[in-house]
């Protein structure tokens, strides 16, 4: 099967006059059609600028340097802008983590899930809107007649994600994008809207690329799971092998920060949280091959002999 | 604008130019602005004795400029200071207190916000009748409300503070506390207001001189010297070129200075422009 | 969306009261009266006898609180009083010029907003460029600029350079003389619009729903179009609203200086005889003007901007 989206090599930066400013760094992994892929990290370590860079919203002066960013084949960097739109919103689709601000505050929900309509299948704003009271029945919003005309303020977080997810899935894109969906949501409320992606996803067979840096979000979804550092891919596996059996030093300290109710760490009694002394290295200072020397709680000789393991 | 901060640096630049000229006028004419008038001199354009030409009383509108500096000066500054003085009285004590007083204060910003600043101004030099002194209380009595209400919504917010009630329960009087401990946490927005106050207040003073209610011929108010130059406009330009680029050149200079001092402070201050 | 308006329209009303009370107070302890001016021209020494045949005669000996409450009931009943100079109503007096007032502010108005706010946008959308560090440099001097100054620069250009337009007057209502007032008016909001669009143009275009608007594959243009606008035009509203409001008090001096027969001029005129009637009059209806103008995009700005009809 040929992947959905595949990426070789994706560097992200901000070219300077002598020398770039990296900040993504040779990242590969590759989603195949109707998967749910996870990308896990902490705050600074790329994810979302990688999902940017994908549909091309990066925001001047980050650029991709180098790499290629294939999407059922064709190249997304090679394409003209005016392709690169049509792409957007109808073939891949992006969800934001701040659903309180992601919406026009002066435009009833209804109208902006419409839009996709008329934007991408030409169709009327009459005929729009009543699809969209359909969109907004499919993510489960009750009322749904009444709420297309709601303001965004009227709505709590929750319902603002969903009327994204709505409009993101409107054209039923093939990908979609989701940076932090839940971050920002309740608790109780992050799982309900987890569970609206997987079903919806997996009954139309969109692929899903779920960014967050909560394991946990992305264990309940994701079949493979890559884990991001310092702006570079430490590890890409199935999300099983990664959690019972962890390669990379970074995956098992973040792993060993996960507090688990109940647990024993072997006879001796109770668990010690791993910390992993919290420093993004400064990049520019970043010598290529030493990236991860300087928090390795555990230092592996194969580390500093060259290159990652 | 990141880096240099071409505003405050301009803007201090071309304040200081002013002030320069206005302190130092003595020692950059040896005229008197308002009795070397030689009518045999009348209307002369530029040249090399009189850098900005002359009036139609032959005066040097050089000189004229130059102490024309000090009265604009005086008036913005001392009227920015009593509207300052008002405005932070009133705005801190209603917030601070409260209740019925609050009330008031409010009502009243209302009504001086609803009444154009030109025509407050007006109506009171009406009253006092033209001269410098009527002009700065009119001046100090007009431009008020905005720093009260930024004094207003900042010690509403301040007022709950730690610092706030530890001086309260030490005892500390309201006024002292007022003045202590709210007012300094202030000072980088009032500062604002403040000099784009006084650049407003150069510009209200030379519209109410050249209104003829302000400052009366023949001293040497930008705005007054203005007047006289329209009679005169056909044939000697100068005299209205001059003084209203000195009063252009000073607004301007307090304006990029507020603007760059705003910018300094913190970049997202910026609330809807007055 | 009624209710809000009604409240709103109610709302002004305490305003002009407590205006008309702080104008009747400011005036009536004018020291000067105007029957002192009338006789000797401030020159001192006024027969006390004529004083008081002229008092008399204007109403100005009956006690404060009598000369208020007349004040008042005419106010209710739209009648200013009368005009010492003019010996009419001062209603009348004023209707006779309000017109010419506001052909000058509407006409300042729209320049004010056809150059303003598209330039705003304009530089916004190119920030850092040329274009928009030109604007701001003529938005700032707009600003600093003594309005009767370029008014006179323009006057000495246009009309006595060139011989374009006419120097100053009303012409009948002719279209060529309210050009020179107009600009010389509009210049100042113009500036402001300026200012003030692009920097809503710009924070807006910072928000999370223009990225939400691209990711769903829109061109810059109907992003703009579709979602910058309508968030804009808010901002903007607000400012055009107080500038168009407060625009007959800046065109005092622009009328006394193109000799424009508004009521900014005769405020000017009055001041100076102590036309005490005119003077309250007048300051009355520019202060209403504002509030009615004040209101009025108020509702407009709640009709675009739902979140507003809840306070």
């Amino acid at each position: 099967m040929t992947p959905l989206l595949e990426l070789k090599g994706l560097h992200v930066g901000i070219p300077a006059r002598r020398k770039t400013f990296e900040i993504v760094s040779d990242v590969s992994f590759s989603i195949m059609p109707g998967e749910a892929f996870g990308l896990v990290g902490e705050s600074g370590s790329g994810k979302s600028l990688t999902a940017l860079s994908l549909i091309r919203l990066l925001k001047s002066p980050l650029k991709v340097t180098a790499g290629e960013i294939l999407f059922k084949g064709d190249d997304l960097r090679g394409l003209s802008d005016r392709a690169m739109r049509k792409l957007r919103g109808e073939r891949i689709a992006m969800i934001f983590q701040e659903p309180m601000t992601a919406l026009n505050p002066l435009k009833t929900v209804g109208r902006q899930i419409a839009e996709m309509f008329v934007l991408h299948q030409g169709k009327s704003w009459a005929e729009a809107l009543k699809m969209a009271v359909d969109a907004l029945a499919d993510v489960k919003v009750p009322a749904p007649e009444e709420r297309v005309r709601a303001y965004p303020f009227q709505m709590s977080g929750g319902m603002r994600q969903r009327v994204m997810i709505a409009i993101a899935l409107a054209c039923d894109p093939d990908l979609l994008i989701a940076d932090e969906p839940t971050t920002a949501l309740d608790v109780t409320v992050q799982d309900e809207v987890l569970k609206l992606i997987a079903e919806l996803c997996s009954a139309r067979g969109t692929a899903v690329l779920l960014i967050s840096h909560d394991l946990g979000v992305i264990a309940n979804m994701c079949q493979r799971v890559g884990v991001m550092y310092s702006g570079r891919l430490v590890e890409e596996r199935d999300t099983y092998d990664v959690f019972a059996d962890p390669q990379h030093p970074y995956t098992k300290g973040l792993l060993g920060a996960l507090p688990r109710l109940g647990s024993r760490h072997g006879a001796a009694g109770r668990q010690r949280l791993v910390d992993i002394d919290s420093l993004i290295t400064d990049k520019s200072s970043l010598l290529e091959k030493f990236y991860f020397e300087p928090r390795h709680a555990v230092r592996d000789p194969r580390l500093r002999a060259g290159g990652p393991p | 604008m990141r880096g240099f901060n071409f505003n405050l640096w301009f803007g201090g630049f071309l304040t200081l130019v002013v002030v320069i000229g206005a302190l130092f006028a003595p020692l950059l004419t040896s005229l008197d602005p308002v009795y070397d008038a030689n009518l045999m001199n009348a209307e002369l354009p530029p040249d090399g004795e009189f850098w900005f030409g002359t009036d139609e009383q032959g005066r040097d509108i050089f000189t004229r400029v130059l102490y024309g500096a000090r009265i604009s000066l005086t008036v913005g500054v001392v009227s920015q200071i009593i509207n300052s003085v008002i405005g932070l009285a009133l705005g801190i004590s209603a917030a601070y207190w409260g209740g019925w007083w609050d009330d008031l204060v409010n009502g009243l910003t209302n009504v001086m916000l609803a009444i154009p600043s030109l025509i407050f101004a007006l109506a009171i030099m009406a009253i006092l009748g033209p001269g410098l002194l009527s002009l700065l209380i009119a001046l100090g009595l007009t431009n008020w409300s905005w720093t009260c209400r930024i004094a207003r919504s900042s010690t509403l917010s301040l007022k709950g503070q730690g610092y706030v009630q530890a001086a309260q329960t030490l005892g500390y009087g309201d006024i002292r506390i007022m003045a202590t401990q709210l007012l300094p946490n202030m000072v980088g927005p009032i500062l604002v207001i403040s000099t784009l106050g006084i650049g407003a207040a150069v510009l209200a003073e030379a519209a109410l001189s050249f209104l003829g209610l302000g400052i009366r011929p023949p001293f040497p108010s930008w705005g007054s010297m203005l007047t006289n130059a329209r009679e005169l406009i056909a044939i000697a330009p100068w005299a209205t070129i001059f003084p209203g680029l000195a009063i252009f050149v000073t607004v301007l200079g307090f304006n990029l200075l507020g603007d760059g001092l705003r910018d300094y402070l913190d970049p997202h201050m910026r609330t809807r422009e007055q | 969306m009624l209710g809000f308006t009604i409240r709103r329209i109610l709302q002004m009303i305490p305003t002009i009261l407590a205006v008309a009370l702080l104008v009747f107070v400011i005036f009536s302890i004018i020291p000067g009266s105007f029957a002192s001016s009338l006789m000797s021209d401030g020159r001192g020494g006024a027969d006390a006898d004529m004083l008081a045949r002229i008092n008399a005669e204007f109403g100005l000996d009956k006690p404060v609180h009598v000369r208020f409450f007349e004040y008042i009931t005419g106010l209710i009943q739209f009648d200013l009083g009368t005009s010492f100079k003019f010996r009419e109503p001062v209603t009348d007096v004023i209707n006779a010029r309000i017109w010419a007032s506001l052909k000058l502010s509407i006409a300042a108005m729209v320049f004010a907003i056809a150059i303003g706010v598209p330039l705003g946008f304009i530089a916004a959308l190119r920030p850092g460029s040329i274009l928009d560090t030109i604007t701001m440099v003529f938005a700032v001097s707009g600003l600093s600029m003594p309005q009767f100054w370029l008014g006179l620069l323009l006057m000495y250009f246009f009309a006595l350079q060139l011989g374009w337009l006419p120097s100053f007057g009303y012409g009948g209502g002719q279209l060529k003389y309210l050009i020179l007032p107009a600009i010389t008016l509009g210049v100042t909001p113009l500036a402001l619009l300026a200012r003030t669009t692009r920097a809503g143009v710009l924070e807006i275009m910072n928000e999370d729903f223009i990225r939400t608007a691209h990711s769903k594959g829109m061109s810059n243009a109907r992003v703009i179009r579709w979602h910058l606008l309508r968030n804009v035009m808010v901002l903007v509203v607000t400012t055009i609203g107080l500038q168009f409001g407060s625009m007959m008090g800046q065109a005092v001096v622009i009328e006394k200086l193109f000799a424009w027969p508004g009521i900014g001029l005769l405020l000017v005129d009055s001041v100076a005889v102590r036309d005490i009637p005119v003077v309250q009059g007048t300051i009355l209806v520019i202060v209403v003007w504002f509030l009615v103008i004040n209101t009025f995009v108020d509702i407009i700005y709640a009709a675009i901007d739902p979140r507003i009809k809840q306070t």
